[in-house]
């Protein structure tokens, strides 16, 4: 492949107390990919994702950023945490949330200001939530909190986006809106990697994916591994999806 | 305190030079517990501050064992040390066991609070004359507030207001997502510890006045107010400071003002009156406002109920303002006489006799009704 390689993951475990959660992972990710993360629950793709960003310690093993450690390239990473793990109710605005997305550059100390403002407000658009800045973020809906951490990472200007369950718990329109949103960052260069539930989307929405269950099942283009035989090894049961139809 | 009215007080409190030193105390301390509150508040750490309070007592102890001096400032100082020994304690079990975070605060709590217990009864059983008084830490006692006491006060507040203004992003940043905050680049570590350490420090500080027992409810109460009536963290944080200082002021003054009646807990209550009044009284998050919206949309929604129940009775003929008789609308639950007499105000409904038929705007209005919810999804 002579496509440049934006994430490598080498020998990566991954433990919470005695029980590893990710077992010797090995991942290349090639730039430019929509990935997908598939696996049933507990099979690690949230910590897979938290382990390359740093926010959980791996027992053994090393993530690259465009072949250099990932504390030198983070300002070419994005996350969306799962929505899940904030508190909703904590006393700010939309706006103020997206904003968040520009205090990594900003770095410590240093106030966002009119130049930060308006990258957000950008965002902010792009997600369609333009008209709702204003609110407290405790009045919007699943879907539209969803957009709003979608625009946080917007802002950051990444080259790669992680992304943890960005559908869950989304109605439709708000399922559409944000893949197109990936699929306008991946024509646009930049690599996306989506935690993802629903396998029935898998092959219309992604262009690569990784099966993963503790191990790595597989990796590599949809339309080459997205079939019965990976399924089955991830999910142990006898996977049978009609993707072809 | 000699018993005096409360206005005598007001006037008191700018010449007195003790009760002036107290009321500044007690403010100051109310400005900056409610300010650091906010963070624990938000950080669902309430129980937090109870646990260090408590575990500043032995502190206290120890340090009178060792110097067997009543020096506040050297008290204070064995509070602050077994204060900060007990929070990164409670951190380290959450972190190093399964024990969530509520065990773990109450388990220190309890451990450090008896051996403090322990220690000060071994300490009053002791044949030295000096020893008496130490149990003030327990309830607080603001009339052995002095000068210098209320100085260190401002100077911390000071400081914890400049780190507040320098740190602001990072400190919103962690509360509202720590994961983000950490794959930002931001040191997390440094920022928590740093909050924690003011708020222990505040605690500490509170000690001499509220006491053990009661600190905690100087840090929650102003913030839990504070929530009530904003959604903009910079409003919380000065609101609850407000809320703080004015409990201190209130409660100095209503204390002052009566014979036998403690500082500290009188501030406590004063606080909680803030409390409650917020939370009833919040025009957006309040109990009572909440009540009156809940009435008004039910009313509404009958209004509405009965209007479509007869628009679909006055589709069936030709002429829309066909009279009806009342009786029709008795079936149907969303009907009241007062429903109708309202539809009639509002020019929707006429009555006649025992009739009624519906206007033209009274037609098109129930035609319109929740369509808009339907168009704007298309």
């Amino acid at each position: 492949m002579d496509k440049k390689i934006a994430v490598k993951v080498d020998d990566l475990t991954v433990a919470y107390n005695y029980k590893p959660v990710l077992w010797d992972i090995d991942l290349e990710i090639p730039e430019g990919v929509l990935m997908a993360i598939v696996g049933p629950n507990g099979a690690g793709k949230s910590t897979l994702i938290k382990s390359i960003l740093g926010i959980l310690n791996p027992i053994a093993g090393s993530v690259a950023i465009y072949g250099k450690p990932y504390k030198k390239q983070r300002q070419l990473v994005a996350y969306v945490p799962q929505k899940g793990s904030v508190d909703w109710d904590f006393p700010t605005t939309a706006l103020d949330v997206v904003m968040m997305g520009t205090y990594g550059s900003l770095g410590w100390i240093k106030r966002p200001r009119q130049k930060e403002k308006k990258a957000a407000l950008e965002a902010l658009e792009k997600v369609g939530m333009l008209a709702f800045k204003s609110r407290q973020i405790s009045q919007l809906s699943g879907g539209q909190q969803q957009r709003i951490f979608l625009a946080r990472a917007l802002v950051q200007n990444a080259s790669i986006y992680f992304m943890d369950e960005p559908f869950q718990g989304v109605d439709a329109t708000t399922e559409i809106a944000i893949i197109n949103i990936l699929k306008e960052l991946r024509k646009a260069g930049k690599t996306v990697i989506v935690v993802h539930h629903d396998l029935q989307t898998v092959p219309e929405y992604f262009d690569w994916v990784t099966f993963l269950n503790v191990k790595k099942i597989a990796t590599g283009p949809v339309k080459d591994i997205f079939n019965d035989d990976n399924l089955t090894k991830t999910y142990g049961i006898n996977y049978k999806v009609s993707i072809q139809e | 305190m000699t018993k005096m009215d409360i206005t005598e007080y007001f006037q008191l409190v700018f010449t007195d030079y003790t009760l002036r030193t107290i009321t500044l105390g007690t403010a100051i301390l109310g400005a900056v517990t409610g300010m650091l509150g906010s963070f624990a508040v938000l950080r669902k750490q309430s129980l937090l501050g109870d646990a260090i309070s408590h575990a500043a007592l032995p502190g206290i102890a120890i340090a009178f064992l060792i110097t067997g001096a009543k020096d506040t400032n050297t008290l204070l100082l064995g509070a602050l040390v077994s204060g900060l020994i007990g929070t990164f304690w409670i951190r380290g079990i959450v972190k190093k066991t399964h024990l969530k975070s509520d065990t773990a605060l109450g388990l220190i709590l309890s451990l450090f609070f008896g051996f403090g217990m322990l220690l000060l009864t071994f300490i009053q059983k002791q044949p030295n004359a000096n020893q008496a008084g130490l149990d003030k830490y327990l309830f607080g006692q603001a009339a052995t507030l002095v000068e210098s006491d209320v100085w260190l006060m401002a100077i911390v507040t000071g400081l914890c207001l400049l780190v507040l203004l320098l740190f602001w992003k990072e400190f919103k940043l962690l509360l509202f997502d720590a994961d983000y905050t950490k794959t930002l680049g931001f040191n997390t570590k440094f920022i928590d510890i740093l909050i924690t350490s003011f708020i222990v420090l505040a605690i500490v500080l509170g000690l001499q006045t509220v006491g053990v027992v009661l600190m905690s409810a100087m840090l929650l109460a102003p913030a839990a107010a504070a929530r009530q009536w904003t959604n903009s963290l910079a409003t919380m944080v000065f609101l609850a400071a407000i809320f703080g200082a004015f409990s201190g002021v209130f409660g100095t003054a209503i204390s002052a003002s009566q014979t036998n009646l403690s500082t500290g807990p009188v501030i406590v209550l004063v606080a909680s009156v803030f409390v409650f009044f917020s939370f009833v009284f919040s025009p957006s998050r309040g109990l009572l406002f909440k009540q009156i919206r809940l009435i008004r949309n039910r009313r509404d929604l009958e209004l509405h109920k009965t209007l479509a129940f007869m628009h679909n009775i006055a589709e069936t003929h030709d002429d829309i303002s066909h009279p009806h008789a009342i009786k029709l609308l008795n079936n149907f639950q969303g009907y009241t006489r007062k429903t109708l007499q309202k539809l009639v105000e509002k020019d929707y409904v006429e009555l006649q006799a025992n009739m009624w038929s519906l206007t033209k705007t009274g037609f098109e209005t129930a035609a319109n009704l929740y369509t808009k919810q339907t168009t704007e999804d298309e």
